[in-house]
């Protein structure tokens, strides 16, 4: 009974996937899938290198404080980093009162009430405080952005794919959309008139749908002046930037690396003893 | 339970003997898991791993437990909360990504114990209670994977929920009614997060208890083995300590060094960045893909793109939508009639040379397209491909392993375990 | 059903005691524990008991932050110290703030409250300390305590206007009776000892870092 009723459900099921089957190829081959200019254009994120990649990788401190000053001159015009404090800067190797001055002189200050009245008011920051978003709230940054929600920047490396190289790669990606063809040669305007970037938005390849509503960010060389006398190009700030937000996204990455050999390597020992203690425990029984 | 020439624990030291006499406690360690277990000598490395699904349980519940010290279940404070727990806490980072990549590994173990038993015929006669049981673990763990997934409160948890609870608007006429009690709501909010935080605090333990009948029902027949040749007597088993505890202990060696490179390394390996990204009511992700463990059942819940019903007249009886949620769950559930399908005598797959080839040409490649369509976007060649396996993986156990089971001819077994370890046979005449 | 004991059909009568080198393996584990061959079976206890003590060792290595997470995480020690602007409270007046969680309270003494505290003899006192000892030099009107009492942890009364100041003037815990003068140190009641003065300093005339 149970077999025969098996039976029958399993060759339900079957049959229904099989008609499925044939109903999807019939489907493809009567409309076959149309090609989308997101499907031709969007690119992988670049190919780059940072000194944090690899199991062995660790942070470059000097490329991580550039990458604070790129976040703090450009992208905190409009991009919050609501998950960071200002004491985790100690991090970037920023001495206490370093970081003290960091706070205190942020562009944006904290909001806070006035004590006496009550009022709501802003004071200047202390290590303890996170970043200041640039905004009080989504209406206000969507309103002063055409619409567009800047996103929060604390996690942006790991919430997407390849996201250090993502970053970097959206930041150079910026292109003239008229004449713009991709690797097979296919130019972008001719093959879909439609797809023409809206106003208001910029065309870049490497944004999923193609056209992103922040104009390039990083547009010329020396935007942005170092500290460490390293010449601001636009591919340096870019990358310096990304690692930069690689770190805020994963601040211990460095001990999660070393906890990891250290406990590779104890585990290692402990294998090979465990290995040698079951082939002495089995040695004269055969299996 | 167990064998007449198990091992009896006899006490040594007065301590001892009080305590066994008020509570038996160490004699029933000893019969579990001790040198009072005789197992079969001849298991192999896939024995291991129910051992490793305990370990791995353990390593959940006592991160979860942890976690569960800092994390806050509130659609405004969750998401915030594990960033909480990643960055400020002391090596909150190390408990959290242990925890989530503990799943993942949970499930390693789980599926691999799982095909162990479909490969050897562990469900069979008289182990079939013991196949039961373990399905129900399976089931409950899904459950609760499920609601953990959701704590965070990402994107992929929030959209993960909303596509769940979805399958049960799929069921007529209570369906949505349904779906809102379940959710305590519209759309998954707070009430949903609250009560999906205390159940997934109290599924593990209800698991752990499955677990002892598990094991329970474990040493009435004793555990299997690679030839499926019933024990015959003391010479084919040997105690369960120090022999397997020895392996197992290797074994478990393997495994945390495989969890531990994941764990360190590559934490986010298994994830989806989506989650990464707060919660949005408004905005779905480009592909919602549940976690890679529910790959398969998601790509047959996808498969069923036609509607059931009378051909030329309009009338559905079985919608597309509907038929997929009843295969999804039929897919799981048909696990629990395997003993009663697969009905030749033989237990294991090496001696089933008609089975072994529906096993590894038909079952596992199946599975592993299903995986890989699970995770793609609803492109023709992906549906096509999710399409022909999952019709596969049904006909292979409604069908194909009843039929298997009846027509095969099974190569000849050894006489005795121990004559297929040693090569010589063992007969009461040589002895 | 009758299918499985077709495969238990080739059973050949369960060996009950056989004498075949195979058998007498069986339990060879515990015939070499309890045998002893010499140096044989101690380099293997050895390697046992390696193991099992990496093992262990290794559960505690895990253990440690499985415990250590309890404590108080960055951002609860990020505000461990806080800053006051004490401008404003008059001599005679107290405010309440809250450090570390925990209430403080700030008090400006009066010279009459200062020479009170003064005149107390300290070698009769429970927990003996001059109020030069709970107050910075040349800053004596600076009374900060923090307003837990020493006896079972009350927030006592006084720092508030009209509150009771119990016996000595000072802060009075309503929950035991204990009673506190002018310096906060502890005068009657179950109390043991003084109200705690806290790591404090002063940045500026009007601003005091606690912490």
């Amino acid at each position: 009974m149970v077999r025969l009723v098996a039976f029958l459900v399993g060759l339900f099921f079957s049959g229904m996937l099989l008609l499925g089957l044939g109903d999807t190829v019939i489907t493809a081959i009567q409309e076959p899938a149309q090609p989308t200019a997101e499907h031709e254009f969007h690119e992988m994120p670049l190919a780059v290198n940072f000194a944090h990649d690899g199991p062995l990788g660790k942070f470059d401190r000097g490329q991580l404080q550039r990458g604070l000053k790129v976040y703090s001159e450009v992208c905190a015009a409009c991009h919050s980093l609501k998950l960071v404090s200002f004491r985790d800067f100690a991090a970037l190797g920023y001495s206490e009162d370093q970081v003290k001055a960091l706070a205190k002189g942020w562009k944006t200050e904290v909001p806070s009430i006035n004590p006496e009245t009550g009022e709501p008011a802003t004071r200047p920051a202390i290590p303890a405080d996170k970043i200041p978003s640039p905004f009080a709230n989504e209406t206000a940054a969507r309103a002063a952005n055409n619409n567009a929600l800047p996103p929060d920047l604390s996690l942006i490396t790991k919430a997407r794919a390849d996201g250090p190289a993502y970053v970097y790669s959206l930041l150079m990606g910026y292109r003239d959309q008229a004449g713009y063809k991709n690797e097979e040669g296919m130019e972008i305007l001719k093959e879909f008139p439609e797809a023409a970037t809206p106003p208001g938005l910029n065309f870049n390849p490497w944004f999923a749908n193609l056209n992103i509503a922040m104009a390039a960010p990083i547009a010329a060389d020396d935007q942005v002046t170092y500290d460490d006398g390293t010449k601001a190009t636009k591919e340096q700030m870019s990358k310096d930037v990304a690692a930069f937000l690689t770190w805020t996204a994963e601040p211990k990455m460095e001990n999660r690396k070393s906890a990891g050999w250290a406990a590779l390597g104890f585990l290692l020992i402990f294998t090979v003893l465990a290995w040698m203690s079951y082939k002495t425990i089995w040695a004269d029984k055969k299996h | 339970m167990s064998f007449p020439w198990a091992q009896e624990y006899k006490p040594q030291g007065t301590v001892s003997k009080w305590v066994d006499e008020r509570l038996p406690l160490p004699r029933l360690v000893y019969n579990a898991v001790g040198a009072g277990y005789p197992v079969p000598r001849n298991l192999n490395y896939f024995w291991n791993f129910g051992v490793l699904a305990g370990v791995a349980l353990v390593i959940q519940i006592v991160t979860g437990i942890v976690l569960a010290m800092h994390y806050y279940a509130s659609v405004d404070g969750a998401f915030n909360s594990v960033e909480h727990i990643m960055r400020d806490v002391n090596s909150g980072w190390f408990i959290r990504y242990a925890h989530m990549n503990g799943a993942s590994f949970f499930f390693i173990v789980v599926y691999i114990h799982i095909f162990r038993g479909l490969f050897y015929g562990s469900y069979k006669a008289p182990r079939e209670m013991i196949w039961l049981l373990g399905v129900t673990i399976f089931l409950l763990m899904m459950a609760t994977a499920f609601m953990g997934y959701v704590l965070p409160w990402g994107q992929m948890s929030f959209w993960g929920a909303q596509v769940i609870t979805g399958f049960f608007s799929a069921i007529p006429l209570v369906g949505e009614p349904l779906r809102q009690l379940l959710l305590g709501g519209f759309a998954p909010d707070q009430a949903a997060l609250n009560r999906f935080f205390s159940l997934h605090y109290l599924m593990p333990f209800v698991i752990a208890g499955v677990i002892i009948l598990h094991v329970w029902a474990l040493h009435i027949p004793g555990s299997s083995n690679p030839t499926g040749v019933s024990v015959k007597g003391e010479q084919d088993t040997v105690p369960f300590h120090p022999y397997y505890t020895a392996k197992d202990g290797f074994g478990l060696g393997i495994f945390l060094i495989l969890f531990v490179a994941v764990t360190f390394f590559a934490p986010n390996m298994l994830g989806h960045p989506d989650n990464y990204i707060p919660a949005n009511p408004l905005s779905t992700p480009a592909h919602i893909v549940p976690e890679w463990y529910f790959l398969p059942f998601y790509a047959i819940l996808k498969a069923f793109t036609v509607d059931f019903g009378i051909p030329f007249t309009g009338i559905i009886i079985i919608p597309a939508k509907l038929m997929g949620v009843l295969a999804m769950f039929g897919s799981i559930l048909l696990l629990f009639f395997l003993p009663w399908l697969d009905t030749s005598p033989v237990r294991s797959g090496h001696y089933r040379p008609l089975f072994r080839k529906f096993f590894w040409y038909g079952l596992i490649p199946c599975l592993v397209v299903l995986t890989y369509c699970g995770g793609k976007p609803p492109y023709t060649q992906w549906v096509v491909l999710s399409q022909i396996a999952a019709a596969y993986y049904f006909a292979h156990f409604l069908i194909i392993l009843p039929i298997v089971s009846r027509i095969e001819r099974p190569l000849p077994l050894p006489n005795s375990i121990t004559e297929a370890v040693t090569g010589t046979p063992l007969t009461p005449a040589a002895a | 059903m009758s299918t499985v004991k077709k495969t238990k059909g080739t059973v050949k009568k369960p060996a009950v005691a056989p004498t075949d080198t195979v058998v007498t393996q069986a339990t060879a584990g515990t015939q070499n524990q309890a045998g002893g061959e010499g140096s044989g079976v101690r380099r293997r206890d050895f390697i046992h008991i390696a193991t099992v003590s990496f093992a262990g060792v290794g559960a505690a290595a895990v253990a440690m932050p499985l415990v250590s997470q309890m404590s108080a995480s960055a951002d609860v020690l990020a505000l461990a110290s806080i800053e006051v602007d004490v401008a404003a409270i008059q001599p005679g007046q107290s405010i309440k703030t809250s450090w570390r969680k925990q209430p403080v309270f700030i008090r400006n003494l009066t010279p009459a409250e200062i020479d009170a505290a003064n005149k107390v003899d300290v070698g009769s006192l429970r927990d003996p300390q001059t109020l030069a000892e709970r107050t910075k030099p040349g800053k004596e009107n600076w009374l900060i305590t923090l307003g837990v009492c020493t006896h079972l942890g009350c927030v006592p009364l006084g720092a508030a206007a009209g509150e009771v100041k119990g016996e000595y003037g000072g802060y009075f815990c309503p929950c035991h009776g204990s009673h506190y003068d002018t310096a906060a140190r502890i005068r009657k009641g179950p109390a043991p000892l003084n109200l705690t003065v806290p790591e404090f300093a002063f940045l500026s005339d009007t601003v005091v870092k606690i912490g």
